[in-house]
């Protein structure tokens, strides 16, 4: 069973979506107080939930052609966009750390294609 | 003199007890994720559905029967619900402590659904390059949190 390139990109849009649902999820738990109320009008909450709501349909449809074994790993694509988005909106600096690790998981996806071909 | 270091060797002691606590409780996490994943990928594999990323964008008739689809499968169910359990357990597990220094527990998710890909999901299979590509994204994802 190959897996078609069309699931890796569906994967691969679904975590980019991921990654704005985080950023809406930091932004309305730094919003978070007291009462229950407040809690269900935090629209930051609610846009964080929708998007990673949104982000599992593309996964889902993503790997329901395929392997795991190959589509899973794209998942951690979005840290890459994680660490982007941090930088972009909360001056989370780039520290060595991050760009080793980046880097990293950018050959691992790498081979990992190149293991599908 | 002897009573204030009691008290502060009790405290390190109740202190390392709580990390092994959660370090546990983050090591399970990562099992019972990796399980909902094979639950996920089984799940949405019934519903048969062959769509792109393409065909999805331009017509929301068919994520809307594919949304019909996933909220009546049972499998989906299950793995989402066993991942929303995951995320609270995470949650309390991470209260008070540094997620950093957990990445690379969280990071062993990726060997978790593998190895269960391919015991439990038919046509799994590993080679040379995807094996090493997963040593470096495990890899990658633990030096993330890493000071400096």
């Amino acid at each position: 069973m190959q897996t078609p390139l069309s699931s890796i990109i569906l994967v691969l849009f679904g975590s980019f979506i991921g990654s704005f649902g985080a950023v809406f999820l930091k932004v309305g738990a730094e919003h978070m107080k007291g009462s229950l109320a407040r809690l269900l009008t935090n629209y930051w909450l609610g846009v964080g939930i929708a998007l990673y709501l949104l982000s599992s349909v593309f996964y889902m449809m993503g790997v329901s052609q395929g392997q795991l074994t190959v589509l899973y790993p794209m998942v951690s694509i979005g840290y890459i966009w994680a660490i982007v988005w941090a930088r972009l909106f909360f001056k989370e600096p780039f520290t060595k750390a991050k760009i080793g690790g980046l880097a990293m998981i950018i050959f691992g996806v790498a081979l990992i294609n190149f293991g599908n071909a | 003199m002897t009573s204030s270091s009691t008290v502060f060797e009790a405290a390190a002691i109740d202190q390392r007890a709580e990390a092994r606590r959660s370090f546990l409780l983050v090591f399970s996490c990562t099992v019972i994720g990796a399980l909902a994943q094979i639950l996920v990928k089984q799940g949405t594999a019934q519903l048969g559905a062959h769509i792109t990323l393409s065909q999805a964008l331009g017509h929301p008739s068919l994520v809307a029967r594919f949304c019909v689809g996933v909220i009546t499968n049972l499998k989906l169910f299950i793995g989402y619900g066993m991942y929303g359990v995951n995320t609270f357990l995470m949650a309390l597990a991470l209260k008070g402590h540094e997620l950093s220094r957990l990445y690379p527990i969280i990071a062993l998710t990726y060997v978790w659904v593998t190895i269960l890909s391919i015991f439990l999901l038919p046509g799994e299979h590993l080679n040379f390059f995807r094996t090493i590509g997963i040593g470096f994204i495990v890899g990658g994802v633990s030096v993330l949190g890493m000071k400096k």
